[in-house]
């Protein structure tokens, strides 16, 4: 058992995911000994909670829809107030590997956010056409921005460390795309240090990616605006005097 | 122009400012989203009483017709309105989004507290 897994809180944002949600909880202790496990509800109308519950998991159910990021803001602030270290964001539909956290807290080490990257060569998750340009376009302006080659900008397989923890408990944001985009840039630029690791994906348990062009298109713009507006805000900075690295 | 325009014109300055001015009154508005209506009813009256003051206006800088003036101001304070709304509705949202946290939080809280208080009633 890894002593880092009990300083560490896996935090999940759900929402109507009853299918998935109890054996991705079971499949995290499972495969992650000694780590405490938190499904942020996000107003589920469906059995999610109950079946968290039944798995295991912490639940904390907000009252209505906040979309992932309002749920990660609820994750990271109850890592602050419970003293965990590190958070690492899962989804709840099964797709990101839970084996793969330990490598990615093994690489907190040495950095502040860790990024498990679906493109980097591992895995069998891929996406074409133009949302995948897309996606490219985003990734050579994020690694700029974060000063690192980031091919995955979009991964909602994300690890935290004390500094991440820290910033994000107060400045997550919370639009759409701000939980992948802009919460980069927030990050990069309160002087994080951002990293990717290629980690497998498995085929979501319901859906496809759309490959509709139409939709990408509107999706690069979406984001495009999100990635410009991120950079426009004035930067927060991060209170380094309580955390030394 | 008309008397019957003359007083038409004046008569609804009166009846805009009469509305929000009521609101007020009750409580129904607060002040600072009646900032603008207030302007734009000043105006209309002025411009209502005294015609001359939109022409004197626009001559001033430049707009030929002065009715074109009125529209102008129109949409100006129409514009403010809105603006002033959906940064109300931003911040709003703002507001809720960290009360639905906070609620979520203190909501675990409970339970924890009430595993705790039943562990004791037992031992």
């Amino acid at each position: 058992m890894l002593p880092i897994l009990e300083r560490t809180l896996i935090v999940m944002p759900a929402f109507n995911e009853e299918d998935a949600v109890k054996q991705v909880v079971l499949e995290v202790f499972e495969k992650l000994p000694g780590v405490s496990c938190l499904v942020v509800d996000d107003g589920s109308s469906d059995d999610t909670i109950a079946q968290a519950r039944e798995g295991g998991a912490l639940v904390a159910k907000l009252p209505f829809n906040l979309g992932v990021g309002g749920a990660m803001r609820v994750g990271f602030r109850y890592a602050l107030d419970h003293g965990f270290d590190n958070v690492v964001q899962v989804d709840s539909d099964g797709q990101h590997d839970p084996s793969s956290v330990p490598a990615m807290l093994e690489k907190l080490e040495t950095a502040d956010l860790v990024i498990g990257a679906r493109f980097a060569g591992e895995g069998s998750y891929t996406v074409r056409g133009p949302r995948r340009w897309a996606m490219i376009v985003l990734s050579k302006f994020l690694s700029a921005t974060a000063r690192t080659s980031l091919t995955d900008t979009t991964s909602g397989f994300r690890a935290s460390g004390p500094r991440a923890v820290r910033l994000f408990a107060e400045h997550y944001p919370a639009e759409y795309l701000g939980d992948t985009i802009e919460s980069l840039v927030i990050a990069a630029r309160a002087k994080c240090v951002i990293v990717q690791l290629p980690v497998s994906m498995r085929v979501r348990a319901g859906g496809v990616p759309s490959h509709n062009p139409l939709k990408a298109a509107a999706y690069l713009g979406r984001a495009s605006m999100a990635l410009l507006f991120a950079l426009m805000r004035p930067p927060v900075p991060l209170h380094t005097s309580e955390i030394p690295r | 122009m008309s008397v019957a325009t003359y007083i038409f014109g004046v008569l609804s300055a009166l009846a805009t400012l009469g509305v929000v001015i009521e609101m007020l009154r009750r409580r129904r508005l607060r002040e600072r989203h009646a900032v603008w209506w207030l302007v734009a009813g000043v105006l209309a009256l002025i411009v209502g009483v005294f015609p001359g003051v939109l022409v004197w206006a626009a001559n001033l800088i430049g707009v030929e017709v002065p009715l074109n003036l009125v529209f102008f101001v129109s949409v100006a304070v129409l514009f403010l309105v809105c603006i002033q709304h959906s940064t109300e509705l931003t911040m709003l949202e703002a507001k809720t989004r960290i009360l639905a946290e906070n609620a979520a939080l203190h909501q675990m809280r409970i339970e924890a507290l009430e595993n705790d208080a039943k562990q004791i009633s037992r031992d």
